[in-house]
Protein backbone atom coordinates (compact mmCIF):
# COMPACT_ATOMS: atom_id res chain seq x y z
CA UNK A 1 0.00 0.00 0.00
CA UNK A 2 1.42 3.57 -0.91
CA UNK A 3 3.23 5.82 1.78
CA UNK A 4 1.06 7.49 4.70
CA UNK A 5 2.66 10.80 4.37
CA UNK A 6 1.08 12.12 1.45
CA UNK A 7 -0.69 15.10 2.38
CA UNK A 8 -2.53 15.07 -0.42
CA UNK A 9 -4.97 13.10 0.67
CA UNK A 10 -8.35 13.99 1.61
CA UNK A 11 -9.27 10.31 3.02
CA UNK A 12 -7.08 7.89 4.45
CA UNK A 13 -7.57 5.04 6.31
CA UNK A 14 -4.64 3.74 8.50
CA UNK A 15 -5.03 0.04 9.66
CA UNK A 16 -8.62 0.41 10.95
CA UNK A 17 -10.46 -2.08 12.87
CA UNK A 18 -14.27 -2.09 14.16
CA UNK A 19 -15.95 -4.28 15.85
CA UNK A 20 -19.70 -4.48 16.67
CA UNK A 21 -21.04 -6.09 19.73
CA UNK A 22 -23.93 -8.75 18.64
CA UNK A 23 -26.68 -8.38 20.43
CA UNK A 24 -26.57 -4.94 20.40
CA UNK A 25 -30.24 -4.65 20.89
CA UNK A 26 -30.57 -5.90 24.30
CA UNK A 27 -30.15 -2.04 26.08
CA UNK A 28 -32.56 -3.00 29.05
CA UNK A 29 -31.37 -2.54 32.58
CA UNK A 30 -31.25 -6.39 33.67
CA UNK A 31 -29.65 -7.60 30.56
CA UNK A 32 -27.00 -4.57 31.30
CA UNK A 33 -26.94 -6.12 34.74
CA UNK A 34 -26.18 -9.43 33.30
CA UNK A 35 -23.28 -8.28 30.98
CA UNK A 36 -21.84 -6.87 34.01
CA UNK A 37 -21.96 -10.48 35.77
CA UNK A 38 -20.92 -12.44 33.17
CA UNK A 39 -18.92 -9.97 30.50
CA UNK A 40 -18.15 -13.50 28.09
CA UNK A 41 -21.75 -13.47 27.47
CA UNK A 42 -21.21 -10.67 24.63
CA UNK A 43 -19.22 -11.60 21.59
CA UNK A 44 -18.23 -8.83 18.84
CA UNK A 45 -17.52 -9.55 14.88
CA UNK A 46 -15.36 -7.80 13.07
CA UNK A 47 -16.61 -4.88 10.76
CA UNK A 48 -13.45 -4.00 9.37
CA UNK A 49 -10.35 -5.93 9.48
CA UNK A 50 -6.92 -4.02 9.53
CA UNK A 51 -8.25 -1.69 6.70
CA UNK A 52 -5.88 1.27 4.75
CA UNK A 53 -6.27 3.13 2.14
CA UNK A 54 -5.86 6.61 0.78
CA UNK A 55 -8.13 8.74 -1.86
CA UNK A 56 -6.61 11.81 -2.90
CA UNK A 57 -8.01 15.34 -3.21
CA UNK A 58 -9.92 14.96 -6.14
CA UNK A 59 -10.37 11.47 -6.59
CA UNK A 60 -13.10 9.01 -6.54
CA UNK A 61 -12.84 5.74 -5.08
CA UNK A 62 -15.68 2.92 -5.55
CA UNK A 63 -16.65 0.53 -2.67
CA UNK A 64 -17.59 -2.85 -4.01
CA UNK A 65 -18.32 -5.93 -2.06
CA UNK A 66 -21.40 -8.35 -0.95
CA UNK A 67 -23.88 -7.25 1.44
CA UNK A 68 -22.03 -7.19 4.81
CA UNK A 69 -18.50 -6.50 3.40
CA UNK A 70 -18.36 -3.55 5.37
CA UNK A 71 -18.66 -1.18 2.92
CA UNK A 72 -20.96 1.08 4.92
CA UNK A 73 -19.24 0.50 8.02
CA UNK A 74 -16.11 2.90 5.92
CA UNK A 75 -18.36 5.44 4.68
CA UNK A 76 -19.83 6.02 8.38
CA UNK A 77 -16.75 6.16 9.87
CA UNK A 78 -15.53 8.28 7.19
CA UNK A 79 -18.46 10.76 8.13
CA UNK A 80 -17.59 10.18 11.77
CA UNK A 81 -20.69 8.89 12.98
CA UNK A 82 -18.56 6.31 14.75
CA UNK A 83 -15.29 5.51 16.01
CA UNK A 84 -12.67 2.99 14.93
CA UNK A 85 -11.24 0.16 17.50
CA UNK A 86 -8.06 0.61 16.57
CA UNK A 87 -5.81 2.32 13.80
CA UNK A 88 -6.66 5.96 12.61
CA UNK A 89 -8.88 7.83 10.35
CA UNK A 90 -8.62 11.34 8.44
CA UNK A 91 -10.74 13.16 6.42
CA UNK A 92 -9.40 16.58 5.06
CA UNK A 93 -12.74 19.01 4.33
CA UNK A 94 -15.81 19.34 5.25
CA UNK A 95 -17.99 16.04 4.53
CA UNK A 96 -21.44 15.63 3.40
CA UNK A 97 -22.86 12.15 3.96
CA UNK A 98 -26.02 10.99 1.27
CA UNK A 99 -26.09 7.52 3.34
CA UNK A 100 -29.74 7.30 3.45
CA UNK A 101 -31.79 9.97 2.07
CA UNK A 102 -34.50 11.96 3.91
CA UNK A 103 -32.59 11.76 7.41
CA UNK A 104 -33.93 14.06 9.56
CA UNK A 105 -36.80 14.62 7.29
CA UNK A 106 -40.33 15.17 9.17
CA UNK A 107 -43.43 14.73 7.52
CA UNK A 108 -45.70 17.07 9.10
CA UNK A 109 -43.81 19.90 8.06
CA UNK A 110 -43.88 21.37 4.61
CA UNK A 111 -41.06 20.56 1.88
CA UNK A 112 -39.68 24.10 2.54
CA UNK A 113 -39.59 23.48 6.07
CA UNK A 114 -37.56 20.25 5.63
CA UNK A 115 -35.10 21.92 3.39
CA UNK A 116 -34.08 24.75 5.81
CA UNK A 117 -33.67 22.02 9.15
CA UNK A 118 -31.97 19.63 6.78
CA UNK A 119 -29.50 22.76 5.85
CA UNK A 120 -29.31 23.16 9.05
CA UNK A 121 -28.07 20.00 10.41
CA UNK A 122 -25.74 19.79 6.87
CA UNK A 123 -23.58 22.12 8.68
CA UNK A 124 -24.91 25.46 6.17
CA UNK A 125 -25.18 28.67 7.83
CA UNK A 126 -28.09 30.89 7.56
CA UNK A 127 -26.95 32.92 4.71
CA UNK A 128 -25.93 29.93 2.71
CA UNK A 129 -28.99 28.10 3.72
CA UNK A 130 -31.05 31.01 2.23
CA UNK A 131 -28.86 31.86 -1.40
CA UNK A 132 -29.11 28.31 -1.90
CA UNK A 133 -32.92 27.47 -1.05
CA UNK A 134 -33.89 28.44 -4.59
CA UNK A 135 -31.45 25.94 -6.52
CA UNK A 136 -31.70 23.28 -4.04
CA UNK A 137 -35.83 23.52 -4.86
CA UNK A 138 -35.43 24.22 -8.61
CA UNK A 139 -33.30 21.14 -8.85
CA UNK A 140 -35.54 18.93 -7.06
CA UNK A 141 -38.34 19.43 -9.48
CA UNK A 142 -40.88 19.72 -6.71
CA UNK A 143 -41.56 23.57 -6.82
CA UNK A 144 -44.96 23.37 -7.05
CA UNK A 145 -45.45 21.05 -3.61
CA UNK A 146 -42.93 22.85 -1.63
CA UNK A 147 -45.48 24.17 0.76
CA UNK A 148 -47.52 21.23 1.22
CA UNK A 149 -46.43 18.72 4.43
CA UNK A 150 -44.17 16.14 3.76
CA UNK A 151 -46.45 13.37 3.78
CA UNK A 152 -48.99 14.39 0.86
CA UNK A 153 -45.53 13.32 -1.46
CA UNK A 154 -44.62 10.35 -2.95
CA UNK A 155 -41.62 8.53 -2.19
CA UNK A 156 -39.80 9.38 -5.46
CA UNK A 157 -40.69 13.09 -4.41
CA UNK A 158 -38.86 13.20 -1.17
CA UNK A 159 -36.10 11.14 -2.30
CA UNK A 160 -35.35 14.09 -4.94
CA UNK A 161 -35.82 17.33 -2.37
CA UNK A 162 -33.22 15.19 0.20
CA UNK A 163 -30.97 14.60 -2.32
CA UNK A 164 -30.89 18.03 -3.42
CA UNK A 165 -30.27 19.03 -0.22
CA UNK A 166 -27.57 16.82 -0.03
CA UNK A 167 -26.02 18.21 -3.51
CA UNK A 168 -26.14 21.81 -2.37
CA UNK A 169 -24.51 21.54 0.99
CA UNK A 170 -21.27 22.05 -1.24
CA UNK A 171 -18.71 19.30 0.24
CA UNK A 172 -15.05 19.18 -0.28
CA UNK A 173 -16.11 14.75 0.35
CA UNK A 174 -19.01 13.62 -0.76
CA UNK A 175 -20.16 10.17 0.84
CA UNK A 176 -22.66 8.00 -1.33
CA UNK A 177 -24.19 4.98 -0.32
CA UNK A 178 -25.52 3.27 -3.42
CA UNK A 179 -27.20 5.82 -5.95
CA UNK A 180 -30.24 3.71 -7.02
CA UNK A 181 -34.19 4.46 -6.26
CA UNK A 182 -33.00 8.41 -7.36
CA UNK A 183 -36.55 8.53 -8.46
CA UNK A 184 -37.67 8.91 -12.62
CA UNK A 185 -34.90 8.37 -15.43
CA UNK A 186 -34.67 11.96 -15.96
CA UNK A 187 -34.30 12.86 -12.44
CA UNK A 188 -31.33 9.94 -11.80
CA UNK A 189 -29.74 11.18 -15.07
CA UNK A 190 -29.61 14.97 -13.55
CA UNK A 191 -28.35 13.42 -10.33
CA UNK A 192 -25.32 11.60 -12.65
CA UNK A 193 -24.67 15.27 -13.82
CA UNK A 194 -24.47 16.81 -10.19
CA UNK A 195 -21.86 14.48 -9.49
CA UNK A 196 -20.12 14.43 -12.82
CA UNK A 197 -19.59 18.23 -12.12
CA UNK A 198 -18.42 17.40 -8.69
CA UNK A 199 -15.64 15.70 -9.42
CA UNK A 200 -14.91 18.47 -12.17
CA UNK A 201 -14.34 20.92 -9.61
CA UNK A 202 -12.15 18.48 -8.00
CA UNK A 203 -13.97 17.16 -5.01
CA UNK A 204 -13.23 14.02 -3.69
CA UNK A 205 -16.18 11.22 -4.04
CA UNK A 206 -16.48 7.56 -1.53
CA UNK A 207 -19.36 5.57 -3.54
CA UNK A 208 -20.40 2.16 -2.34
CA UNK A 209 -22.22 0.30 -4.93
CA UNK A 210 -23.68 -2.78 -6.58
CA UNK A 211 -24.26 -0.86 -10.08
CA UNK A 212 -20.60 -1.75 -10.82
CA UNK A 213 -20.73 -0.45 -14.35
CA UNK A 214 -21.87 3.08 -12.85
CA UNK A 215 -19.02 2.32 -10.83
CA UNK A 216 -16.56 2.13 -12.94
CA UNK A 217 -18.19 5.23 -14.89
CA UNK A 218 -17.88 7.49 -12.32
CA UNK A 219 -14.78 6.23 -10.16
CA UNK A 220 -10.86 5.87 -10.94
CA UNK A 221 -10.24 3.31 -8.37
CA UNK A 222 -12.37 0.81 -6.65
CA UNK A 223 -11.70 -0.92 -3.78
CA UNK A 224 -13.06 -4.58 -3.24
CA UNK A 225 -14.49 -5.40 0.52
CA UNK A 226 -15.09 -9.09 1.52
CA UNK A 227 -15.55 -9.92 5.59
CA UNK A 228 -14.43 -6.65 6.50
CA UNK A 229 -11.02 -7.40 4.63
CA UNK A 230 -9.55 -5.67 1.18
CA UNK A 231 -9.37 -8.52 -0.99
CA UNK A 232 -8.12 -5.89 -3.83
CA UNK A 233 -7.77 -2.46 -4.29
CA UNK A 234 -7.30 -0.45 -8.21
CA UNK A 235 -8.01 0.74 -11.43
CA UNK A 236 -12.03 0.48 -10.98
CA UNK A 237 -12.28 -1.93 -13.99
CA UNK A 238 -10.00 -3.76 -13.35
CA UNK A 239 -11.20 -4.49 -9.67
CA UNK A 240 -14.75 -4.66 -11.00
CA UNK A 241 -14.05 -7.70 -13.55
CA UNK A 242 -11.69 -9.28 -10.77
CA UNK A 243 -15.43 -8.91 -8.62
CA UNK A 244 -17.32 -10.14 -11.19
CA UNK A 245 -15.40 -13.36 -12.30
CA UNK A 246 -14.83 -13.78 -8.17
CA UNK A 247 -18.17 -14.51 -8.20
CA UNK A 248 -18.77 -16.19 -10.88
CA UNK A 249 -16.39 -18.72 -9.48
CA UNK A 250 -17.52 -18.46 -6.20
CA UNK A 251 -14.51 -17.55 -4.80
CA UNK B 1 -8.48 7.49 17.51
CA UNK B 2 -10.34 10.99 16.74
CA UNK B 3 -11.41 11.75 12.66
CA UNK B 4 -9.89 14.93 12.00
CA UNK B 5 -13.13 16.21 10.80
CA UNK B 6 -15.60 18.43 12.95
CA UNK B 7 -18.86 19.52 12.60
CA UNK B 8 -18.59 23.57 11.07
CA UNK B 9 -22.01 24.81 10.83
CA UNK B 10 -24.04 27.66 12.48
CA UNK B 11 -25.21 26.50 16.45
CA UNK B 12 -27.61 29.56 16.03
CA UNK B 13 -29.36 28.24 13.25
CA UNK B 14 -29.55 24.77 13.71
CA UNK B 15 -30.72 25.52 17.61
CA UNK B 16 -33.39 28.49 15.86
CA UNK B 17 -34.14 25.49 13.12
CA UNK B 18 -34.88 22.43 16.19
CA UNK B 19 -36.84 24.93 18.13
CA UNK B 20 -39.14 25.54 15.18
CA UNK B 21 -39.23 21.86 14.00
CA UNK B 22 -40.78 21.00 17.51
CA UNK B 23 -43.17 23.79 17.75
CA UNK B 24 -44.53 23.25 14.77
CA UNK B 25 -44.60 19.80 15.08
CA UNK B 26 -46.51 20.46 18.39
CA UNK B 27 -48.78 22.98 17.42
CA UNK B 28 -49.99 22.55 14.06
CA UNK B 29 -52.16 19.46 14.72
CA UNK B 30 -53.96 21.24 17.43
CA UNK B 31 -57.16 22.89 17.26
CA UNK B 32 -56.72 25.19 20.15
CA UNK B 33 -52.67 25.75 19.59
CA UNK B 34 -50.67 27.02 22.11
CA UNK B 35 -54.29 27.01 24.66
CA UNK B 36 -53.57 23.81 25.39
CA UNK B 37 -50.06 24.97 27.26
CA UNK B 38 -52.69 27.26 29.19
CA UNK B 39 -55.61 24.82 30.37
CA UNK B 40 -52.90 21.86 31.88
CA UNK B 41 -51.90 24.59 34.81
CA UNK B 42 -55.20 26.04 34.73
CA UNK B 43 -56.98 23.02 35.27
CA UNK B 44 -54.20 21.91 38.00
CA UNK B 45 -54.52 24.93 39.64
CA UNK B 46 -58.19 24.78 39.68
CA UNK B 47 -57.83 21.10 41.25
CA UNK B 48 -55.28 21.84 44.29
CA UNK B 49 -56.87 24.90 45.49
CA UNK B 50 -60.59 22.87 45.50
CA UNK B 51 -58.90 20.01 47.35
CA UNK B 52 -56.67 22.03 49.17
CA UNK B 53 -58.75 25.32 50.03
CA UNK B 54 -61.61 24.00 50.61
CA UNK B 55 -61.73 20.01 51.13
CA UNK B 56 -58.92 20.29 53.23
CA UNK B 57 -59.70 23.74 54.70
CA UNK B 58 -55.74 24.27 55.10
CA UNK B 59 -55.19 27.00 53.07
CA UNK B 60 -56.89 30.40 54.29
CA UNK B 61 -54.99 32.77 51.82
CA UNK B 62 -56.59 34.31 49.58
CA UNK B 63 -54.27 34.02 47.08
CA UNK B 64 -54.18 30.22 46.91
CA UNK B 65 -54.31 29.86 43.34
CA UNK B 66 -51.69 31.67 42.93
CA UNK B 67 -49.12 30.20 45.47
CA UNK B 68 -49.87 26.48 43.47
CA UNK B 69 -49.16 28.21 40.12
CA UNK B 70 -46.10 29.55 41.30
CA UNK B 71 -45.49 26.19 42.02
CA UNK B 72 -46.81 24.12 39.71
CA UNK B 73 -44.98 26.47 36.36
CA UNK B 74 -41.33 25.48 37.70
CA UNK B 75 -42.52 21.59 38.06
CA UNK B 76 -44.12 21.49 34.91
CA UNK B 77 -41.09 22.98 33.35
CA UNK B 78 -39.11 20.68 35.09
CA UNK B 79 -41.01 17.19 34.15
CA UNK B 80 -41.82 18.09 30.60
CA UNK B 81 -38.02 19.55 29.40
CA UNK B 82 -36.62 16.99 31.67
CA UNK B 83 -38.34 13.71 29.56
CA UNK B 84 -38.24 15.53 26.55
CA UNK B 85 -34.36 16.06 26.92
CA UNK B 86 -33.93 12.27 28.17
CA UNK B 87 -35.91 10.67 25.17
CA UNK B 88 -33.97 13.30 22.81
CA UNK B 89 -31.41 11.21 21.64
CA UNK B 90 -32.61 7.60 21.11
CA UNK B 91 -35.62 9.57 19.40
CA UNK B 92 -33.46 11.20 16.76
CA UNK B 93 -32.05 7.91 15.83
CA UNK B 94 -32.01 8.41 12.49
CA UNK B 95 -29.76 11.47 12.69
CA UNK B 96 -27.64 9.71 14.83
CA UNK B 97 -27.04 7.18 12.24
CA UNK B 98 -26.82 9.13 9.53
CA UNK B 99 -25.47 13.00 10.36
CA UNK B 100 -22.29 13.90 12.24
CA UNK B 101 -24.41 16.73 13.82
CA UNK B 102 -22.91 17.54 17.00
CA UNK B 103 -25.19 14.90 19.56
CA UNK B 104 -24.99 17.73 22.39
CA UNK B 105 -27.51 19.47 20.52
CA UNK B 106 -30.18 17.17 20.76
CA UNK B 107 -30.89 16.89 24.51
CA UNK B 108 -30.16 21.36 24.65
CA UNK B 109 -33.07 21.93 22.21
CA UNK B 110 -35.40 19.16 23.55
CA UNK B 111 -34.93 21.27 26.67
CA UNK B 112 -35.06 24.28 24.88
CA UNK B 113 -38.02 23.73 23.11
CA UNK B 114 -40.18 23.62 25.89
CA UNK B 115 -38.95 27.26 27.25
CA UNK B 116 -41.73 28.07 24.22
CA UNK B 117 -44.51 25.99 26.50
CA UNK B 118 -42.88 28.03 29.47
CA UNK B 119 -42.88 31.03 28.34
CA UNK B 120 -46.89 30.93 27.72
CA UNK B 121 -47.24 29.75 31.41
CA UNK B 122 -45.05 32.66 32.69
CA UNK B 123 -47.13 34.86 30.93
CA UNK B 124 -50.48 33.25 32.61
CA UNK B 125 -48.83 33.48 35.86
CA UNK B 126 -47.54 37.12 35.48
CA UNK B 127 -51.03 37.99 34.43
CA UNK B 128 -52.55 36.34 37.89
CA UNK B 129 -50.34 37.93 39.53
CA UNK B 130 -52.13 40.91 38.54
CA UNK B 131 -54.79 40.03 38.76
CA UNK B 132 -54.50 39.47 42.69
CA UNK B 133 -53.55 42.87 42.47
CA UNK B 134 -49.74 42.31 43.38
CA UNK B 135 -48.00 44.87 41.36
CA UNK B 136 -44.47 44.50 39.96
CA UNK B 137 -41.59 45.53 41.89
CA UNK B 138 -37.59 45.59 41.89
CA UNK B 139 -37.59 42.39 42.88
CA UNK B 140 -38.95 40.88 39.49
CA UNK B 141 -35.82 41.82 37.98
CA UNK B 142 -34.41 38.46 39.95
CA UNK B 143 -36.92 36.24 37.89
CA UNK B 144 -34.65 36.44 34.83
CA UNK B 145 -31.76 35.14 36.54
CA UNK B 146 -33.37 32.78 38.02
CA UNK B 147 -34.96 31.16 35.23
CA UNK B 148 -31.84 31.49 33.00
CA UNK B 149 -29.96 29.20 36.04
CA UNK B 150 -32.68 26.78 35.96
CA UNK B 151 -32.56 26.08 32.26
CA UNK B 152 -29.15 25.36 32.80
CA UNK B 153 -29.33 23.02 35.30
CA UNK B 154 -32.45 20.87 33.53
CA UNK B 155 -30.09 20.93 30.60
CA UNK B 156 -27.18 19.37 32.67
CA UNK B 157 -29.50 16.74 33.93
CA UNK B 158 -30.72 16.41 30.34
CA UNK B 159 -27.56 15.52 29.06
CA UNK B 160 -26.75 13.36 31.75
CA UNK B 161 -29.90 11.06 30.96
CA UNK B 162 -30.29 10.93 27.53
CA UNK B 163 -26.70 9.79 27.42
CA UNK B 164 -27.27 7.33 30.10
CA UNK B 165 -30.89 5.83 27.93
CA UNK B 166 -29.53 5.37 24.97
CA UNK B 167 -27.44 2.50 26.93
CA UNK B 168 -30.10 1.82 29.64
CA UNK B 169 -33.80 2.28 27.67
CA UNK B 170 -35.22 1.82 31.07
CA UNK B 171 -33.62 5.18 32.15
CA UNK B 172 -36.86 7.20 30.48
CA UNK B 173 -39.03 5.17 33.06
CA UNK B 174 -37.01 5.90 36.23
CA UNK B 175 -37.32 9.68 35.15
CA UNK B 176 -40.78 9.43 34.38
CA UNK B 177 -41.09 7.89 38.10
CA UNK B 178 -38.87 10.29 39.82
CA UNK B 179 -41.05 13.63 38.65
CA UNK B 180 -44.25 11.77 39.51
CA UNK B 181 -42.52 11.53 43.40
CA UNK B 182 -41.20 15.01 42.69
CA UNK B 183 -44.54 16.01 41.98
CA UNK B 184 -45.12 15.49 46.36
CA UNK B 185 -41.45 16.50 47.36
CA UNK B 186 -41.70 19.85 45.89
CA UNK B 187 -43.61 22.49 48.05
CA UNK B 188 -46.36 22.93 45.23
CA UNK B 189 -49.54 22.98 47.50
CA UNK B 190 -47.90 23.53 50.87
CA UNK B 191 -45.26 25.98 52.06
CA UNK B 192 -41.51 25.50 52.42
CA UNK B 193 -42.47 26.81 56.32
CA UNK B 194 -44.18 23.51 57.62
CA UNK B 195 -41.45 21.11 56.35
CA UNK B 196 -39.56 19.69 59.76
CA UNK B 197 -36.14 21.40 59.89
CA UNK B 198 -33.93 18.53 59.77
CA UNK B 199 -35.11 18.03 55.97
CA UNK B 200 -34.85 21.95 54.82
CA UNK B 201 -31.18 21.59 53.61
CA UNK B 202 -32.49 19.29 51.35
CA UNK B 203 -35.09 21.35 49.78
CA UNK B 204 -32.88 24.27 49.48
CA UNK B 205 -30.31 22.11 47.41
CA UNK B 206 -32.99 20.69 44.88
CA UNK B 207 -33.56 23.50 42.59
CA UNK B 208 -36.94 22.90 41.44
CA UNK B 209 -37.63 23.51 45.56
CA UNK B 210 -35.83 26.41 45.59
CA UNK B 211 -37.29 27.94 42.79
CA UNK B 212 -40.73 27.15 43.63
CA UNK B 213 -40.06 29.22 46.64
CA UNK B 214 -38.25 31.92 45.14
CA UNK B 215 -41.17 32.90 43.11
CA UNK B 216 -43.22 32.86 45.79
CA UNK B 217 -40.89 35.20 47.87
CA UNK B 218 -40.69 37.61 44.47
CA UNK B 219 -44.30 37.18 42.76
CA UNK B 220 -46.41 36.95 46.67
CA UNK B 221 -44.19 38.23 49.08
CA UNK B 222 -43.04 41.01 47.35
CA UNK B 223 -39.19 40.20 48.49
CA UNK B 224 -36.21 39.96 46.42
CA UNK B 225 -35.37 35.81 47.03
CA UNK B 226 -32.89 35.15 50.12
CA UNK B 227 -29.00 35.37 48.63
CA UNK B 228 -28.47 32.15 49.48
CA UNK B 229 -30.90 30.32 47.70
CA UNK B 230 -29.19 32.25 44.91
CA UNK B 231 -26.18 30.78 45.76
CA UNK B 232 -27.13 27.53 45.88
CA UNK B 233 -29.17 27.71 42.86
CA UNK B 234 -26.16 28.48 40.96
CA UNK B 235 -23.98 26.13 42.84
CA UNK B 236 -26.29 22.79 41.82
CA UNK B 237 -27.11 24.31 38.22
CA UNK B 238 -22.97 24.81 37.07
CA UNK B 239 -21.85 21.23 38.94
CA UNK B 240 -25.31 19.72 36.72
CA UNK B 241 -24.20 21.35 33.17
CA UNK B 242 -20.42 19.96 34.47
CA UNK B 243 -21.50 16.86 34.93
CA UNK B 244 -24.05 16.05 32.16
CA UNK B 245 -21.28 17.43 29.52
CA UNK B 246 -18.84 14.95 30.92
CA UNK B 247 -21.09 11.74 31.40
CA UNK B 248 -22.28 12.88 27.61
CA UNK B 249 -18.79 13.60 26.00
CA UNK B 250 -16.88 10.15 27.38
CA UNK B 251 -20.29 8.03 26.45
CA UNK B 252 -21.41 9.72 23.11
CA UNK B 253 -18.72 8.22 20.64
CA UNK B 254 -20.42 4.47 21.46
CA UNK B 255 -23.70 6.08 20.62
CA UNK B 256 -23.84 5.06 17.55
CA UNK B 257 -23.60 0.90 18.12
CA UNK B 258 -26.25 1.30 20.68
CA UNK B 259 -28.66 3.21 19.46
Amino acid sequence: MSTFSDDRSAVRFNRVVKTFAHHAGRKLLRERLADLAQPSRTSRFTALDDVSFEVAHGESLGLIGPNGAGKSTILNLATGLALPDSGSIEVHGHVAAILELGAGFHGDLTGAENVRINSALMGLSRRQAAARFEDIVEFSGVRDFIHEPLRTYSAGMSVRLAFSVAVHTDPDVLVIDELIGLGDQQFYARCLERIGDFQKRGKTILLASHALDLLTMFCQRALWLDHGRIVEIGPAAQVAAAYRSGRASGA
Amino acid sequence: MTPSHKWTGDYLFLFENLLLKDFRIRYRNMSLGILWSLINPLVMMGVLTFIFGSVFGGANSPVFPLFVLCGLVPYNFFTGAWLAGTISVVDSAALVKRLPVPREVLPVAAVLSNCIHLAIQLALLIALTLYFGLKPHAGWWWLAPLWILYVVFVCGLALLSSAINVFIRDTRYVVESLTLVLFWLVPIFYSFTIIPQRFAAVYRFNPVAALVMAMRNILIDRQAPPLSLVENMVIVAAVTLALGLIVFRSLKPRFYEHI
